[in-house]
């Protein structure tokens, strides 16, 4: 298959985790959409690498990955800390920092 | 071959995605984004990443999926039910259009901007391939280049790292309370080193100062 089919996968799946960020209440699952848009970017990467024989796009997506695996660390560090002081599990409805 | 292989991965993770925004519990999008790493692994492994699909489906499928199955099951991954979204009332529901409508305009504007480009090089089937033990994309090939060319960026993913697991670790912790803490004393070095009745002017006349405590061991 041409790259530009790779590519346009990438961009399906990069713009539906954009629309679960955009849609969903629950944080857990908005962590999950944001996997999804870090997928999409790797994948776009690795495409691009291919085309060229060039190695550095592979390296760049597994610092990606390394990035997503901290992300998911802190992410979720913090949804146990609300869970914790039995705050509502919901990014609608928790507006402390908005004043 | 190749083409019926891309095809069927593509349906796994494109089916595994719209899982992921579309089912409403938690725990089953978790699931979901299994299969669609999954499959996504099989995209890299026919883009000749054959280290970055094993290192997809080792950390991510396997590590990182188990932390979020976790956590689904500590904070308890119910999903909201049909009532609480009624009651919640129109403007979700015009949010929820708004975000539609925002992922559609992203995907025509990225589709317009990567199959209308003016890169002749997408249309063809990528640079040419020798197999080899030191072949492209090969664990031997990263890591070449991981500790010579990119080594600044591979030292400071690495940090990255280790801040992002102290800090998952400070945030998760169990606090404890004030309220636990105030009913015992707390116990400082320096009153267990000073010997009884020495104390200074400011305890003597009751008014605090440094050692607080400093009433308890008499006149």
């Amino acid at each position: 298959m041409s790259i530009a089919w790779y590519l346009a996968v990438s961009a399906i799946v990069f713009a539906l985790g954009a629309l679960g960020v955009m849609t969903r209440r629950n944080p857990l699952v908005v962590l999950l959409c944001l996997e999804l848009m870090l997928n999409g970017g790797n994948l776009a990467l690795i495409a691009f690498s291919r085309m060229w024989g060039n190695g550095d796009g592979q390296i760049l997506a597994i610092v990606v990955m390394t990035v997503a695996a901290c992300e998911v660390c802190i992410g979720l560090g913090m949804i146990v800390a609300i869970y914790r002081r039995r705050l509502p599990i919901d990014v609608d409805e928790l507006r402390e920092l908005q004043g | 071959m190749s083409a019926v292989l891309f095809f069927i991965a593509a349906i796994g993770v494109i089916t595994g995605a719209v899982g992921v925004v579309v089912l409403r519990n938690p725990f089953f999008a978790v699931l979901a984004l299994v299969v669609h790493l999954i499959s996504l692994a099989v995209l890299f492994l026919l883009l000749r990443a054959e280290f970055v699909a094993a290192v997809q489906v080792v950390v991510y499928a396997g590590a990182v999926m188990v932390l979020y199955v976790f956590v689904v099951a500590y904070v308890g991954g119910e999903g909201e039910t049909i009532g609480e979204r009624l009651r919640r009332g129109s403007s979700t529901s015009g949010m929820r259009l708004g975000g539609a409508v925002f992922g559609g305009a992203l995907l025509v504007e990225l589709l317009i901007a990567l199959l209308g480009t003016g890169l002749e090089a997408t249309s063809g089937y990528g640079a040419g391939y020798v197999p080899g033990p030191q072949a492209f994309g090969t664990p031997a090939y990263i890591g070449n280049l991981l500790l010579t060319r990119f080594l600044l960026a591979f030292e400071l993913a690495s940090f990255l790292l280790l801040v992002g697991a102290i800090g998952g670790v400070v945030l998760a912790r169990r606090r404890v309370g004030i309220d636990e803490l105030s009913g015992r004393e707390p116990i400082a070095p320096l009153h267990l080193l000073r010997p009884r009745g020495t104390g200074t002017t400011a305890e003597a006349v009751g008014s605090g100062g440094l050692h607080d405590g400093g009433s308890r061991y008499g006149s």
